[in-house]
């Protein structure tokens, strides 16, 4: 049981880090916007969280400024990052596919060399810690009740970061499905032309939606700096393998947020398998846990031949993803 | 009559083509104007300014009287004007009320999805149609998209609508629907501007008639004292002969045999059923029947794009099944498909003309020669050009940048150039107005002037009875029987289309669509021997008789 116990909490944190990477790109996605630049957002909002909370704990230890601020910059950074991508697609109407990845390639630049700068900056090696920070964002119900039972180790021991995932989810699926906003947005990602016709800024709702992705993708990073490494940095790190697990759990959620909270921690616990596979007395080779960290992957491709076959008009893709939209088109 | 709409001297350019110039005239308040004109004429174009799709380079949009800035479809529902374009502008997963809803002025609407279904309920009971709010856009009939166009356009309050092309898609009885519809908008005080090229139409439904020719505003008449011949001979700008013409052609020998041919469609379905016929060199055979009972799949199996389940096609006695493509060209048969958005098939979008004529040619080269030859093509495609009298700014324009007419011209052109001695053509004057539609009629009785045998797929009856020699009929894939244009009406084809006639069945002891010298016989034939080919000659003019 507390190895069960152990495998989940830290699930639920890696898959927190997925989620909001997915729910970043979900939103862009619903704007017709196809983002593959998912690890570069995720990265930078690593970087700019790392190091705005590595900077700051040595000019101050105010709590709320340890908290807020981090939080701001990663979130900016992700944005920054949606609207990199926003000015080539709808400005200079460049191939999304090509921005995506080149925006991947920029943030994972720019992330592991702002990195390094501040590690090496700082006189460590490899290897630094914003450790203040990171016990703020890491204070827990479970911990500061001194709670230790297993229902409040399974639900109440994480950082707010991880409810706050939560609530972006819950807040996306009303916008998305009750709201006229959502319901404007999502007629641009399936028909821009319509959209246009029926009065619908389609300019200004692509760019908010993808800068607003973006700073949610963004705070993946965040999650993953302070909370999953505890605010560690190592100048060498698998963040933009995580990104890419959000897109893939962005087609397994069928684009939808509700889809993504539980599809996250699904994909960590497959991701961690490996292991952790202890619990189902199992015990994997360096070889075969490089087979099964597939799993989330192989999950993605399992429901993609389902929704494909199903054919349900309602699971498939925003019609107009990945396609640019000039209103003088002919 | 109160003026609702003027425009004064609108001209509005698309790099090199002008799309309207100077157009001058108006629409008044209760009134139903049609818009006419040839394809390219501008008609579209024109109500786009007036949607706020695109802007006028000059001239001024007046709206009751004032001059109205539209430079955006929001701008355009703030004037009262709702356009109902040719292809829907509808989200397909969005139910019924969500598209009417959809960029709604929140200052002006509350969202609330239960008060909008039923004030489109009062709009379609005040108009007399139907929609169900919570039906989804993907399981509607065109005809049903339609309708909620005109409720979502009218559910924002609009004054002046604008129908393009609304009945290219309906049935005839869906069109009158529409035609009450619209009369009871009339009734209601609403301007209406309706483009279409039916003009049997023009004249049944609207006021007055506004004529637009090359993007040029030729002048408008009332509809009372206008005439087909008359509408026609404004919109072309010379004396247009509407008969079709069908030359007296020798008949020549069976080129293309089909015998017991079954074939299955996307879904496994029997799509053609156990068909035979042929088609004789000069000969015009056309096939009527109702959208989509098998007249694709026959064309795909023709030019070796399908596979077939049972029977044969021959081709001068020679069996052409299992050919690839490319071979089936070869021997001298061309297919061109019209699909019902006229792009998908045969041509590259994106490619210039000159490419797409090297899509058929680039093989001709000498084996040793490893580049294409752009130099032949170009000339191939502005010889096109000058003799179809194709309307591009050069032969180096991307197909998908011509107007619907001059992207068929192309594909039948190139089909045609390739010298071929069986042409099968489907709907190739799909959408297309008057002058090019004859312009396609007039080349394909050219043709078959040459020798060469055509197969024509068509829609309007009116043009099969027209331009054919012989009919065949199908329904559901089976033959309903072949008949002589000339000896048979539209009711009977009308009526062997929905297979409420059978001509197989009542005329039994008469082998169908087996020609008596057919190439297909038991034992081996010698087609050298000129002597054969003047005894098939003699027997095939007899037998049609």
């Amino acid at each position: 049981m507390t190895s069960f116990i152990s495998w989940w909490t830290s699930a639920v944190v890696f898959g927190t880090v997925i989620m909001y990477g997915a729910l970043g790109e979900i939103l862009t996605e619903k704007s017709g916007h196809l983002n593959l630049g998912v690890p570069g957002m995720v990265f930078l909002g690593a970087f700019a969280g790392f190091a705005s909370a590595f900077l700051l704990e040595q000019k101050t230890t105010n709590p709320v400024v340890l908290l807020l601020i981090p939080l701001i910059c990663a979130f900016a950074a992700g944005a920054l990052g949606g609207l990199i991508y926003n000015f080539f697609t709808v400005t200079l109407k460049a191939n999304q596919n090509v921005t995506g990845l080149a925006l991947t390639y920029l943030g994972v630049g720019i992330g592991s060399f702002g990195g390094q700068y501040v590690v090496k900056a700082a006189g460590y090696e490899t290897f630094a810690r914003a450790s203040a920070t990171s016990s703020i964002y890491c204070k827990s119900i479970a911990k500061l009740g001194g709670l230790t039972d297993p229902f409040s180790k399974m639900f109440l021991s994480y950082g707010f970061l991880i409810y706050l995932a939560i609530i972006v989810a819950v807040i996306m699926f009303i916008i998305l499905k009750k709201t006229r906003v959502g319901l404007n947005l999502r007629s641009i990602g399936e028909s821009p032309a319509t959209a246009d016709a029926a009065g619908i800024n389609v300019t200004k709702y692509k760019y908010l939606a993808t800068i607003i992705g973006g700073g949610i993708s963004g705070l993946g990073g965040l999650t993953y700096v302070l909370i999953y490494c505890q605010g560690g940095w190592m100048t060498a790190n698998s963040i933009e393998a995580l990104g890419w697990l959000a897109v893939a759990l962005v087609i397994f959620s069928t684009w939808k947020p509700l889809n993504a909270i539980w599809g996250s921690y699904l994909f960590a616990l497959l991701y961690w398998f490996y292991t952790n596979a202890n619990v189902f007395h199992m015990e994997f080779n360096v070889v075969q846990a490089d087979l099964v960290q597939m799993l989330p992957y192989l999950v993605t491709i399992l429901v993609l031949i389902f929704i494909s076959l199903r054919k349900k008009k309602e699971n498939q893709p925003p019609a107009s993803l990945g396609l640019n939209y000039f209103r003088e088109d002919r | 009559m109160e003026t609702a709409i003027k425009f004064e001297n609108v001209t509005k350019t698309f790099g090199t083509i002008v799309a309207n110039k100077d157009v001058n005239f108006d629409v008044k308040k209760g009134e139903i104007l049609a818009l006419l004109g040839e394809n390219g004429s501008g008609k579209t174009t024109l109500c786009n300014m007036l949607a706020g799709i695109y802007y006028p380079d000059h001239g001024n949009i007046l709206i009751n009287g004032e001059i109205a800035t539209i430079r955006s479809p929001h701008d355009a529902y703030r004037y009262h004007i709702g356009m109902v374009h040719q292809h829907f502008k509808l989200v397909d997963i969005f139910t019924a009320v969500e598209n009417v809803v959809l960029g709604l002025d929140p200052k002006d609407y509350k969202f609330d999805i239960k008060a909008a279904s039923k004030r489109i309920k009062e709009i379609c009971d005040k108009y007399g149609f139907e929609v169900d709010p919570n039906k989804k856009v993907y399981n509607m009939s065109v005809s049903e998209k339609q309708t909620l166009e005109i409720v979502k356009v009218l559910y924002r309050g609009a004054d002046i609508l604008i129908l393009d092309e609304p009945t290219a898609v309906l049935t005839p009885q869906e069109s009158d629907k529409l035609f009450n519809v619209i009369r009871n908008m009339k009734a209601d005080g609403k301007s209406i501007i309706i483009i279409t090229h039916k003009l049997q139409e023009v004249l049944s439904v609207s006021d007055r008639v506004a004529i637009l020719r090359k993007g040029a505003y030729i002048d408008t008449v009332e509809t009372a004292s206008a005439t087909t011949q008359s509408l026609t001979d404004m919109m072309v700008g010379q004396k247009v002969d509407l008969n079709i013409e069908r030359p007296k052609v020798e008949h020549d020998i069976p080129l293309l045999e089909i015998r017991d041919l079954s074939i299955k469609n996307d879904e496994g379905a029997l799509a053609i059923d156990n068909v035979s016929f042929y088609i004789r060199g000069g000969e015009i055979l056309g096939i009527a029947g109702i959208a989509g009972c098998g007249q694709k799949e026959l064309c795909e199996a023709i030019a070796g794009l399908r596979n077939i389940e049972s029977g044969d096609i021959n081709h001068l006695g020679k069996s052409i099944i299992g050919m690839k493509p490319k071979e089936i060209i070869d021997e001298g048969i061309a297919m061109s498909f019209i699909p019902e958005d006229r792009l998908g098939m045969g041509l590259a979008p994106s490619l210039s003309i000159t490419d797409n004529m090297m899509l058929k040619t680039y093989k001709d080269n000498a084996w040793y020669n490893p580049f294409v030859d752009r130099k032949r093509a170009r000339n191939k495609a502005n010889r096109l050009i000058k003799e179809l009298e194709i309307a591009t700014p050069s032969s180096e324009t991307p197909v998908r940048r011509l107007s619907g007419g001059n992207v068929q011209k192309v594909l039948v052109g190139r089909e045609i150039s390739a010298g071929p001695n069986v042409i099968v053509t489907a709907y190739p004057v799909r959408g297309l107005d008057i002058n090019s539609s004859y312009l396609i009629y007039n080349i394909l009785n050219e043709q078959k002037k040459k020798g060469v045998g055509v197969l024509f797929v068509g829609e309007d009856l009116d043009v099969l009875l027209g331009l054919c020699d012989k009919i065949m009929v199908l329904c559901h894939g089976k033959v309903m029987g072949v008949v002589h244009a000339d000896k048979t009406t539209k009711e009977e084809i009308g009526l062997m289309m929905t297979g409420s006639l059978d001509l197989t069945e009542v005329k039994k002891d008469k082998d169908f669509g087996i020609a008596k010298d057919s190439f297909i016989e038991d034992k081996p034939v010698d087609f050298n021997s000129e002597e054969i080919i003047d005894k098939f000659k003699e027997e095939g003019v007899k037998e049609d008789e």
